[in-house]
C-alpha cells in the first residue's frame, strides 16, 4: 500500500511524527513531494536540517558536490549554510559566530569542509574552537579499503575512536626554568568512561564485534592506567562485544603487518591522532577517509580531515570523496541507513569502475564530472 | 643485603687489581665505526676474550640469548658473557640486581639485552626496571636501522631508514600524580640539553654513515612549548651540519607517510614516545619485531637489543620465536667490539638463511622452530659470501 502526499508549502524544517513503530520508514523528495511508505498502521515523515559549513579552499566545491549528490538521492535533508570565522566576543574571548552556533544548537548535526588554520592570526584554530564549543569528545574514523583504489593494504575495515578533549592536548605547558618544559597530559575518569561507553555503543550499533583499548599503561602507569581501568569497567556492561587491550607500540607493529585483525579501536587523544592518520594511510590517505565528531547533548559534526588545498581551489579538480563519505557517516548517525547505503554504493562503484576519477585518485576527470557520475548511479538505483 | 653488596664490590675490586683483563674495548664514545670492509680471512686467534654483560630479560629473551650463545660457540667468537637475570614479573628485580648489572657494565661497557617486561599494574613505583636501567646508564640514544631483508618480501621492499630516539625523558618521565580523585596528570619533560644532545647524535650518525638527510619528528603544533623546544634544538644543531639536509614532520603525518611512501625518509630523530611508535611501525614494514636489530648508546656504554622491544611472552617455551633480530643485534655488537670478521660471519650467515628461504620461523610464514633456524645459521657460518 502506498500513499502520495504533496506538500506545497514546506518552508522550514517540517517534522511530523506519527506513531513511531518498529517499521517506520521515511522518504522525502526535495521537490516537496513526499512519498511515505506505510507499514502497518504507522507512518512517519521527517525532514532533517543539517548545518553545512563549506569551509575554505576547496571546501565550497566539494560541499556543492555533496549537496548535488544528496539532491539526486532525494535525501530528506535541508541544508543550512553557515560560515565560521572566529570572532572576538565580549571580554576578548574568541568564539564562533552566533548564527553558526545557533544553527548548530537547533539542528544538532553539522557537515564541515576543511578550514584553514591561519598561522599567527591571533585566534585559535577553528577546529579547536568548534570542538570546545560543542564539547565534541569523540572523533570517529572508519577506515575501509576502497576497491579499485589500490594501496599495499587490502581488506582494511576498522574504526578508530579517539578521545578528543583532554590527554596530551590539554594545552597546559610551562617553562620551569629556561630550557626545561613540562607538558601536562590530563586523563580523567569521567572523560575516559565517556569515550569507552561511546566506543562500545558504536560497536553495538554498527554490528562490530570487538573493541580494543589502545594504551601505554606500562609506561604511564597512573594516567593510561586510569583510562584502561575505565575501559575494562565499561566492557563489563557490554558482554556482547569482545574487549581486548593492547599497547600502542604493539598496535603499530601489527597494524602495518596485518590490519585485518582490528575492529574498533578506542584510545586517548594523542594515540588516536597518530593511529587515525596511520590507518587513513593504509587505505589511501585523507582524501578518502571520512570522519565524525560526536559531542555532548546529541551534537555531531562530520567532516573531511584533509587540508584546504589552496593550490587547486576553484579549479574544479578537488576530490569530494572524503566529505561525501563523511556525509554518509552522518546519514547513518541520523538513522537514514537506506540513503547512506545508496550513496556509498554509488561512490564506491564509481571509484571501482575507474572511468571517471579525479586526479588524486589516478584519473583525470574534474570534480564536477566525478560528482555527475555518482549522481547518475544514485538515480539509476531507484 | 649489605653483605651481598659488599661482596659484589670486593669481587669487582679484585677484578680491577688482577690486571689480566684487556682494556675496555669500547673507549670510543659512540662506537659508530665507519669501517665496513669485510676481512677476508680470520684474524690471528685473539689471545683474549671480550667480556660482555648479558641481560636476557623476560619472555623469549632467554631463548634468543641461547641462540646467540650457540651461534657464537659454533663460530668461535671470542666473547664471554656475564649473565644477569633481571625480571620484574618473575620477582627477580631489585636495586641490588640493578647495581650488579651496573658494576658489570662499568667493566665491560658493552651489553646485549632482551626486554625486561614492564607490567602495567601500578604498585607504588612508577618507573619500570627497564626505564631505571636506561636512566642509570644514561642510554639516551636508541638507534634502529630498518633494513629490508633480501629474500623476504613484504609490502614495502628495499627499505633503508634509521630511527634515532631520545629515550631518557619526554613522556617516560614517570612523573604522574592524581591531583583530585579521578583526575591524573602525567608530565612530559623536554629539555634543551637532551634535545640538543640527541639532535647532535643524529647528525653525527648521519655524517659518519654518509647519509644525506635528517628529519625531526614532532607535534609542535599542539605541544607548542615542549615539542617546540625539541624542534628548535634540532634546527639549531642542524645549522652546524650544512652538508646534511634537515626537515621536520608532524608525527601523525609521518606515520601516514611511512605506510604510503616510506622511501622519502633517511634518518629520523624524535622524542621518546614517538620513537616507540615509529620503531614498531617501521619494524612492521619489513617483517616485524623478529627481524629488526637495534642498539642504545650513552656517552660510555653501548647496549645491544632488538629494534622493536617486546617480551613476546605468549611464545615462551614454544620454540617459535624468530632469532633473526637478536642474531643481527649480536653481529652489530661484534662490529662494535671491532670483531669485524666474526660480525660479518654471523650476519651473513643469518642473511643467507633468510635469502634461501628454506628455513623460516612462523612470523615469516614458515614452519620452522627457533632451533631449526639456529642450526641453519650455524651450518652457514663458514661459507664464503654469496654475491
Amino acid at each position: 500500500m502506498e500513499f502520495w502526499i504533496i506538500f506545497l508549502n514546506v518552508k522550514q524544517q517540517c517534522k511530523i511524527h506519527l506513531g513511531l513503530g518498529e517499521n517506520t520508514f521515511e522518504m522525502f523528495n526535495k521537490g516537496y513531494e513526499i512519498k511515505s511508505l506505510i507499514l502497518g498502521n504507522f507512518f512517519a515523515f521527517q525532514v532533517h536540517t543539517v548545518t553545512l559549513i563549506p569551509g575554505d579552499g576547496i571546501g565550497p566545491e566539494i560541499s556543492t558536490a555533496v549537496m548535488k549528490i544528496f539532491e539526486a538521492a532525494k535525501v530528506p535533508i535541508q541544508w543550512e549554510e553557515r560560515n565560521v570565522t572566529a570572532i572576538k566576543g565580549p571580554g576578548g574571548k574568541w568564539m564562533i559566530p552566533p548564527e553558526a552556533k545557533e544553527s548548530m544548537d537547533r539542528s544538532k548535526i553539522g557537515l564541515k569542509g576543511p578550514l584553514k588554520t591561519p598561522i599567527a592570526a591571533g585566534h585559535p584554530s577553528m577546529n579547536l574552537l568548534l570542538r570546545k564549543t560543542f564539547d565534541l569528545y569523540a572523533n570517529v574514523r572508519p577506515c575501509v579499503s576502497i576497491e579499485g583504489y589500490k594501496t599495499p593494504y587490502t581488506d582494511v575495515d576498522l574504526v578508530t575512536i579517539r578521545e578528543n578533549t583532554e590527554g596530551e592536548y590539554s594545552g597546559i605547558e610551562h617553562v620551569i626554568v629556561d630550557g626545561v618544559v613540562q607538558s601536562i597530559k590530563l586523563i580523567t575518569e569521567q572523560a575516559s568512561r565517556r569515550i569507552a561507553e561511546y566506543a562500545f555503543e558504536y560497536a553495538r550499533n554498527n554490528q562490530r564485534s570487538s573493541v580494543t583499548a589502545v594504551h601505554k599503561a606500562n609506561i604511564m602507569r597512573m594516567s593510561d592506567g586510569l583510562f584502561l581501568r575505565k575501559c575494562r569497567e565499561v566492557a563489563e556492561n557490554y558482554k556482547d562485544v569482545k574487549f581486548t587491550e593492547m599497547y600502542l607500540d604493539t598496535v603499530c607493529l601489527n597494524m602495518v603487518q596485518d590490519p585485518t585483525q582490528f575492529d574498533v579501536l578506542v584510545m586517548p587523544n594523542l594515540y588516536g591522532d597518530i593511529l587515525s592518520d596511520l590507518c587513513a594511510g593504509l587505505i589511501g590517505g585523507l582524501g578518502v577517509t571520512p570522519s565524525g565528531n560526536i559531542g555532548a547533548n546529541g551534537v555531531a559534526i562530520f567532516e573531511s580531515v584533509h587540508g584546504t588545498a589552496p593550490d587547486i581551489a576553484g579549479k574544479d579538480l578537488a576530490n569530494p570523496t572524503a566529505l561525501l563519505l563523511s556525509a554518509v557517516m552522518m546519514l547513518r548517525h541520523m538513522g537514514l541507513h537506506a540513503d547512506a547505503k545508496k550513496i556509498e554504493t554509488a561512490c564506491y562503484d564509481t571509484i571501482r569502475d575507474k572511468k571517471v576519477l579525479t586526479k588524486d585518485l589516478g584519473g583525470n576527470s574534474k570534480c564536477s564530472e566525478f560528482t555527475t557520475e555518482i549522481c547518475r548511479r544514485v538515480q539509476d538505483m531507484d | 643485603v649489605m653483605a651481598g653488596a659488599l661482596r659484589g664490590r670486593l669481587v669487582t675490586l679484585t677484578k680491577g687489581w688482577s690486571g689480566a683483563r684487556p682494556p675496555p674495548p669500547c673507549a670510543r664514545a659512540l662506537g659508530l665505526t665507519a669501517n665496513h670492509g669485510a676481512s677476508e680471512s680470520p684474524p690471528a686467534r685473539a689471545d683474549s676474550t671480550f667480556k660482555v654483560t648479558m641481560v636476557p630479560g623476560d619472555g623469549v629473551g632467554p631463548e634468543l640469548m641461547t641462540a646467540v650463545k650457540e651461534v657464537f660457540k659454533a663460530g668461535d667468537v671470542p666473547v664471554e658473557f656475564e649473565e644477569f637475570h633481571v625480571s620484574e614479573v618473575q620477582n627477580m628485580a631489585s636495586e641490588e640486581k640493578l647495581e650488579q648489572v651496573l658494576t658489570s657494565m662499568k667493566n665491560n661497557r658493552v651489553a646485549i639485552k632482551g626486554k625486561i617486561h614492564a607490567p602495567m599494574e601500578y604498585k607504588g613505583e612508577l618507573a619500570s626496571y627497564e626505564m631505571r636501567l636506561r636512566r642509570k646508564l644514561d642510554l639516551f640514544a636508541n638507534v634502529v636501522h630498518v633494513n629490508s631483508l633480501p629474500g623476504y618480501s613484504t609490502r614495502h621492499n628495499n627499505l633503508d631508514l634509521v630511527i634515532i630516539r631520545e629515550q631518557t625523558e619526554g613522556e617516560y618521565s614517570s612523573l604522574e600524580h592524581e591531583s583530585v580523585s579521578g583526575v591524573v596528570e602525567c608530565l612530559k619533560i623536554i629539555t634543551r640539553e637532551k634535545s640538543r644532545r640527541i639532535a647532535k647524535f643524529a647528525f653525527d650518525y648521519a655524517t659518519k654513515k654518509g647519509r644525506g638527510k635528517v628529519t625531526a619528528v614532532h607535534k609542535a603544533n599542539i605541544m607548542k612549548l615542549g615539542d617546540g623546544l625539541f624542534l628548535q634544538s634540532c634546527a639549531e644543531v642542524a645549522e652546524l651540519y650544512p652538508k646534511i639536509k634537515y626537515e621536520n614532520i608532524i608525527i601523525d603525518n609521518c606515520c601516514m607517510q611511512l605506510v604510503q611512501n616510506p622511501y622519502q625518509f633517511d634518518v629520523l630523530v624524535m622524542p621518546n614516545l614517538y620513537g616507540n611508535i615509529i620503531d614498531n611501525l617501521a619494524a612492521g614494514l619489513v617483517g616485524g619485531a623478529g627481524v629488526v636489530p637495534g642498539e642504545s648508546y650513552s656517552a660510555e656504554y653501548a647496549v645491544f637489543e632488538t629494534g622493536a622491544r617486546h617480551p613476546f611472552a605468549q611464545a615462551v617455551g614454544r620454540n617459535i620465536a624468530n632469532p633473526t633480530a637478536m642474531l643481527l643485534t649480536a653481529a652489530n655488537m661484534l662490529r662494535h667490539l671491532n670483531l669485524e670478521y666474526h660480525s660479518n660471519m654471523v650476519s651473513e650467515a643469518v642473511k643467507r638463511v633468510i635469502k634461501q628461504g628454506k628455513v623460516r620461523t612462523r612470523d615469516l610464514g614458515g614452519y620452522c622452530t627457533t632451533g631449526d633456524f639456529v642450526r641453519a645459521v650455524v651450518a652457514n657460518l663458514r661459507l664464503r659470501p654469496v654475491i
